[in-house]
């Protein structure tokens, strides 16, 4: 439970810790160890002093993207400051996109963007909060008056919904029927700040004010969630309006590194609702050897790339 | 034409809009009532909503959302004209034109074209008070990939818009709306001429000899300033000739210099307030390329720093008038 979930009104989907879950696909559950690996390996990097400026990793949210991905796709994404896992489920790309957070040749965007500001055909992300929901609105105006297949999708958390702007192009969706979809990834927590003392009301209700359709997911089902929102994307491509996916999820690590306030034992009660422990637990076999595999090639992508020579500012 | 009505420069935008919809299936129009019959608080998209009714949008007011929207028009190809109902509200936009659109020209390591115009109806002297009639240019200014224009009798609208969308970069289009009902031909006591090949530069002038003075300025303050050169030369005997850009930034003062060394003095205008902005700008490069052959220190004129009173005759004490410009060309006298 989180700590503020007294306070919501919607359902969380999902089970609780503990139960047992099978591991999804192989496919999925290699995508998932893949961001986890990733994200994990960015720490160390920093920690060695070989990574600079600032990161935020999804370490705990990578269902999000992975259950997601090959639901709305095709589609246009629109990411934000902690969008390294929307980006690798799209593409599964590591190395394009380590050489971008270490400035290395091949990078993603020349070592111009760095984690907050990547760019492929497909796929956007900036780092001001609630940004790029009009402009998910905007791209969803243009697929559906130009007849190309959507939906275009926005990446948010909780902490954006303070940003006013959600709210105009909320509006704004719903009166263009726009093929938008929103994903509130609710974590709970705004860098330091709990839900509960940032966010009054619910998402749920966010929605309704408008006549948006609301879905709220959780846990880490990967195929029952899938199943839960097929009809409501497809409605969305079918020209019923946008959709709001209030995704229920964990953030186990820091906002961005060492800025983490939350008791320990807090964090320990989250570590044990992680997909990772509980996936391995229900087929170590299986995980296992997906989980080697997976930290072997972020190993060598982190070995190779660093070996790279310095980008040059032009995107590979 | 005998007992027709000299074109408004209100007229040639809108019939520059229609042209530019009728030939450019990806122009987009976004804006608050800008749907017909009303076309705008200003009337300047008159007409285009009942012949394009697909691809002109009345928003509502969200001035935030419709021009982050017009990025991910943008993105998706589309070439995107945003009208702001008043400049005065490019505030409430100012996180998507810097941080989103003018940034992913080239944030992202590769040239994203960011094919958008936020039109902006700016400037004082209708009374409408300190948050409708401000001309906000500078907080603009010196943004990486965002272009600035000023909508002025001298240049052909069309042209513009083409130029901007053509150069893959965004815009803001500062229309200083007392233009809107002013003639859009040249008072026939003046001779108007490009300087320089790209038409950006219009020098307005009355005789061909070096004049006492040169002066700069853009939009809604050349009629005020042309006033005034017409009135120093009769008045004073004092002569002048007025240079007129379309496109405040990037800056280009080169085709300019032959003209400005050869004047006696120099007089930027601009109708922002005092304190940093485009003038200023102007005259510190002018300091660099014309070091050594300037005669005096030259003269920016602006308005003070305050806020624009809605008591017309406190709002016109304020604000650059015609008087303003004539009193700075006489008093220097001849030296």
């Amino acid at each position: 439970m989180l700590t503020n979930a007294g306070r919501y009104t919607t359902v969380r989907a999902g089970e609780p810790p503990g139960d047992d879950v099978s591991p999804p696909g192989d496919e999925d559950l290699a995508t998932l160890l893949l961001i986890r690996h990733f994200e994990e390996a960015l720490l160390r990097l920093f920690d060695r002093g070989e990574l600079t400026g600032t990161t935020h990793t999804c370490l705990g949210q990578e269902i999000v993207p992975v259950a997601l991905t090959p639901l709305l796709s095709p589609t246009w994404v629109f990411s934000n400051h902690r969008g390294h896992g929307h980006y690798l489920a799209q593409f599964r790309d590591p190395a394009g996109l380590l050489a971008e957070l270490t400035g290395r040749a091949g990078a993603l965007c020349g070592g111009m963007g760095g984690s907050q500001h990547l760019y492929r055909e497909g796929f956007c992300s900036t780092g001001v909060q609630g940004e790029g929901v009009p402009a998910a609105l905007g791209f969803a105006m243009h697929l559906r008056r130009t007849g190309r297949p959507g939906p275009a999708v926005a990446y948010i958390g909780d902490g954006t919904l303070g940003e006013g702007v959600v709210y105009e192009s909320l509006n704004l969706a719903q009166l263009q029927r726009a093929p938008l979809v929103i994903v509130v990834e609710h974590n709970g927590i705004a860098q330091t700040t709990p839900t509960s003392e940032a966010m009054a009301g619910t998402v749920a209700g966010r929605a309704a004010a408008f006549g948006v359709r609301h879905v709220a997911v959780g846990g880490i089902d990967i195929a029952g969630i899938r199943t839960r929102l097929r009809g409501s994307v497809e409605r969305v491509r079918a020209g019923d309006g946008p959709l709001v996916i209030e995704f229920r999820t964990t953030r186990l690590g820091p906002h961005s590194k060492g800025d983490d306030t939350r008791d320990p034992a807090e964090l320990a009660r989250l570590r044990r609702t992680d997909w990772y422990p509980r996936f391995a637990a229900a087929d170590p076999d299986r995980f296992g050897e997906h989980d080697r595999r997976q930290r072997r090639v972020i190993d060598e992508t982190v070995r190779e790339v660093l070996s790279r020579p310095f980008a040059g500012g032009a995107a590979r | 034409v005998t007992g027709v009505a000299p074109a408004r420069v209100g007229e040639v935008l809108n019939r520059s809009l229609h042209e530019l919809f009728d030939s450019d299936p990806r122009i987009v129009l976004l804006g608050e009532d800008i749907v017909d019959p009303y076309g705008g608080a200003f009337g300047v998209t008159r007409g285009l909503s009942l012949r394009h009714p697909e691809r002109v949008i009345g928003t509502p007011i969200s001035e935030g959302a419709i021009v982050g929207v017009a990025g991910g028009l943008a993105m998706g190809g589309d070439r995107v004209i945003v009208e702001l109902m008043f400049g005065d509200f490019v505030t409430l936009c100012f996180d998507p034109i810097v941080n989103f659109i003018s940034k992913s020209v080239s944030m992202y390591g590769r040239r994203r074209p960011m094919p958008v115009v936020v039109r902006c109806p700016v400037g004082g002297n209708r009374g409408y008070g300190p948050t409708h009639s401000q001309s906000p240019q500078k907080h603009l200014l010196g943004v990486p990939n965002l272009r600035l224009y000023e909508l002025s009798a001298l240049h052909n609208p069309r042209r513009i818009f083409e130029e901007i969308f053509d150069s893959g970069d965004p815009a803001v289009f500062f229309e200083d709306k007392v233009l809107y009902t002013q003639p859009a031909t040249l008072d026939a006591f003046f001779l108007a001429a490009p300087v320089g090949e790209d038409d950006n530069w219009v020098r307005v002038s009355v005789e061909d000899g070096p004049p006492d003075w040169a002066i700069i300025t853009s939009g809604g303050l050349v009629p005020r300033a042309l006033a005034a050169v017409r009135e120093a030369l009769v008045t004073a005997e004092v002569s002048a000739e007025l240079f007129v850009p379309a496109r405040l930034f990037p800056l280009d003062l080169e085709p300019l210099l032959p003209r400005l060394a050869a004047a006696r003095r120099i007089l930027v205008v601009e109708d922002g307030p005092a304190g940093g902005g485009w003038a200023g700008e102007v005259a510190r490069q002018l300091y660099e390329l014309l070091w050594g052959r300037l005669r005096h220190p030259i003269t920016v004129l602006q308005p003070e720093c305050a806020v624009i009173p809605a008591a017309p005759h406190l709002e016109r004490r304020l604000l650059i008038q015609a008087e303003t410009i004539r009193h700075t060309l006489i008093g220097a006298g001849r030296g």
